[in-house]
């Protein structure tokens, strides 16, 4: 798609970042000492830390790719909601208050707290830190998209100018600012995303989503002596391809070419409009057979037909919060799933239409194997999606900090609960809007992750406007707490505490900022790197390393009496680079190397079922074999 | 070293009870998700089964685990905060 910058967007995004900037400086004159900078002083409020644990989780993966996802693969994008949501039970009635008793700036605390080991320091560190750096990657990509329709600047401008912003954030004032940006970031999302919702319930749901919506053309064809005619002689056929399953004829009109994939009706065809996009041997790039800027590269998703109450209708006017669900239950979506074409030297990308009943899109199963054509090993791949989606939350360090900012471990209890609530009420939403988007002539089919902030551009300009500078802050404020999260564990669990290194309270700080801003560098390379893959799909990785990782240790450490340093040590590091190990050998990494999927060595892109049992079975062989050695035990 | 805890805080005896009540609910809540995350492996066509407002299992049972966390958040804190004003009444230093 082509996007242009609105000068609106524009102003009310340079006005956010004014104010979170603002408030960085504000607070950096009150963050002299290292307990300010990494918990900020432990002086946060239960309710103000709540709303910050919402605008710290609710990243980019949240609310682009989770809305991205519903708008391209229905109910599938919403069971991460419910995964995301579920893991914040386990924080709460395990984690929480226990955490906040036995650290101090870091999860690495926590769990060192009893033994005072090295191992545990070093292996709980590297964790941390790539558990944080793979959650960056996602927020960084995330940011990349958005600033393409914000400010019609390119991918890597996103990426720099976050970093950048976040860079200076955390450099500033740490934890503070962080918390405050974050408070405001959930504070702003979880409103506007409800005014966004209203918005879509009370438009209804039209066949026609908007008036500058593309008319996708339909033309009648026939087969003759084996080849394909068609009855507009203005248009000739160059090519009959087959790829999925199904038919595509390429045409030639004016010098332009164009994809339609073939259709039966009774006993005869027609060819119905697609989108492509053609890399052509000699490295050009076409969309619709023209160059991106000649506009012929449409948004798409809508519905084919709308039924209330048996009858058939065009629109329906304001719908209710039920009725909303249930009349896009009883109509027809148009999808528009990709496919690849090879046309001799060029490779073509092609988005066909595909009616889907809108009952099937409301139930799981469009994107994960779990259904007709499903495996045991598709299966075992979604339950171990879910399982690590369930143990993550509580073992994600930039979360586990956050317990470390309030004053007692009955805020951070009564904290965790604000958080659920209101993190519970945005993953309701998030249905309504990937459904929206889905039928809204919105969705952009090269990037899922524009879904939401496209969505509100059909409500004008001011909804767009505010809705993308939130989107942005929910990077800014999500990235804030995970480099703050990295900068902790290089600073002060590797440097200070693995390494020994004698310093300052006021050197502890600048360690921690000099941090800050080499893992802030990292995570631009990264996001750069990683651009176009969809964002919930890289968090799902970090939730599988973070429960592969950590939560073994941190429930073994709270209830079994036996746990050994060396028994978390090993734990730890089998949970990292088994689930790492796993991850890199998938076959959805193997599609990244470009090598086939088919070929990968572990057949499920989660790892969760194997690397967290894994890491269990791990800390209890090492504890059991190392009882006599060490002393003291947890208690 | 330079870890352990930030604060020391005067010794929690609603401790042993908050552990117990919040495991009894985490296991109750692992159920119900646990029964949920079996039915989509299993059986996701179940899931297109209406079951009120024109809903149908998927979105109500989706719905319904987010509401049930909340829910049970809320009365885990009730049950929490009642126990540690009967039992740390007389520690100064304890939890608020």
């Amino acid at each position: 798609m082509i996007y242009s910058a609105s000068p609106f967007a524009i102003v009310v995004f340079i006005m956010f970042v004014l104010t979170v900037l603002g408030l960085s400086f504000y607070f950096a004159r009150q963050t002299g000492s290292s307990k300010g900078y990494y918990t900020a002083g432990g002086t946060i409020s239960w309710p103000v830390n709540g709303i910050a644990f919402a605008g710290d989780y609710l990243s980019a993966a949240s609310f682009l790719g989770i809305c991205g996802m519903i708008a391209t693969a229905g109910y599938d994008g919403f069971l991460y909601s419910i995964g995301y949501l579920a893991g914040w039970v386990v924080a709460l009635f395990v984690v929480a208050e226990p955490m906040k008793r036995l650290g101090k700036y870091t999860f690495t605390d926590a769990l060192d707290s009893k033994f005072k080991s090295r191992g545990i320091q070093l292996a709980a560190g590297i964790s941390s830190i790539v558990v944080s750096v793979f959650y960056l990657i996602p927020q960084m990509v995330g940011a990349g998209a958005l600033v393409t329709p914000l400010l019609g600047l390119p991918h890597y401008v996103g990426v720099l100018m976050v970093g950048s912003i976040v860079i200076v954030i955390v450099a500033t004032a740490g934890m503070k600012s962080t918390t405050y940006v974050q408070f405001l970031k959930g504070g702003l999302l979880i409103i506007f995303s409800t005014i966004l919702v209203f918005s879509i319930v009370g438009k209804g749901l039209s066949k026609k989503p908007s008036d500058d919506y593309h008319n996708f053309q339909r033309l009648e064809a026939e087969i003759k002596n084996g080849a394909v005619e068609l009855s507009d002689s203005s248009y000739a056929v160059s090519a009959v391809k087959s790829s999925a399953g199904i038919d595509f004829v390429k045409t030639e009109k004016n010098g332009t070419a164009r994809w339609w994939q073939v259709k039966k009706e009774g006993s005869g065809i027609f060819l119905l409009e697609c989108l492509s996009k053609t890399k052509k041997g000699d490295g050009t790039v076409l969309y619709n057979g023209e160059p991106k800027e000649a506009g012929k590269f449409f948004s798409v998703g809508h519905l084919s037909s709308i039924k209330v109450d048996g009858r058939e209708i065009d629109k329906t006017g304001r719908l209710g919060p039920f009725s909303f669900f249930s009349t896009i239950k009883e109509s027809t979506i148009v999808r528009f799933p990709q496919t690849v074409i090879e046309d001799g030297r060029d490779r073509v990308y092609v988005w066909y239409q595909k009616e889907t009943d809108g009952s099937r899109v409301l139930r799981p199963g469009l994107k994960f194997k779990i259904d007709k054509g499903s495996s045991v090993t598709s299966k075992l791949n979604f339950v171990s999606l879910m399982l690590s989606l369930f143990f993550g939350t509580a073992a994600l360090p930039h979360v586990l900090i956050r317990y470390y900012t309030v004053p007692s471990p009955a805020d951070a209890r009564k904290s965790t609960i604000v958080a659920i609530g209101a993190i519970g009420l945005f993953y309701v939403l998030t249905l309504y809007m990937g459904i929206g988007a889905m039928v809204n002539g919105v969705l952009d089919v090269e990037s899922s992750n524009m879904a939401a902030p496209l969505l509100a551009k059909t409500f004008g300009v001011f909804l767009f406007a505010v809705i993308s500078a939130i989107a942005f802050a929910t990077v800014l404020g999500t990235v804030s707490g995970l480099i703050v999260a990295a900068s902790g564990a290089v600073a002060h669990d590797l440097m200070t505490n693995f390494m020994g290194i004698k310093m300052s309270d006021a050197g502890k700080v600048k360690a921690g900022k000099i941090s800050a801003v080499v893992v802030g560098g990292i995570a631009i390379l990264l996001g750069i790197l990683f651009k176009g893959m969809n964002v919930s799909f890289l968090v799902g990785l970090a939730f599988a390393i973070a429960a592969s990782a950590n939560l073994p240790a941190i429930i073994m450490i709270l209830f079994w009496k036996k746990t050994t340093a060396k028994g978390v040590a090993s734990s730890v590091v089998t949970g990292m680079v088994a689930s790492l190990g796993i991850i890199l050998l998938s076959p959805s990494m193997y599609a990244k190397y470009g090598l086939n999927p088919a070929d990968a060595i572990f057949p499920i892109d989660n790892p969760g079922i194997i690397s967290i049992p894994l890491s269990f079975i791990v800390l209890i062989a090492v504890s059991l074999m190392t009882q006599k050695k060490e002393a003291p035990k947890a208690s | 070293m330079d870890h352990g805890p930030a604060i020391q805080y005067g010794p929690d005896n609603a401790a042993g009870y908050k552990t117990r009540l919040g495991l009894i609910l985490f296991f109750v809540y692992a159920l119900v998700y646990g029964v949920f995350v079996l039915i989509n492996t299993v059986n996701p066509v179940l899931m297109e089964k209406e079951m009120m407002g024109g809903l149908n299992l998927a979105i109500v049972y989706g719905f319904g685990l987010i509401i049930f966390a909340i829910l049970l958040g809320i009365i885990y804190n009730i049950f929490c905060t009642k126990k540690e004003k009967e039992l740390n009444s007389a520690n100064e230093g304890g939890d608020k």
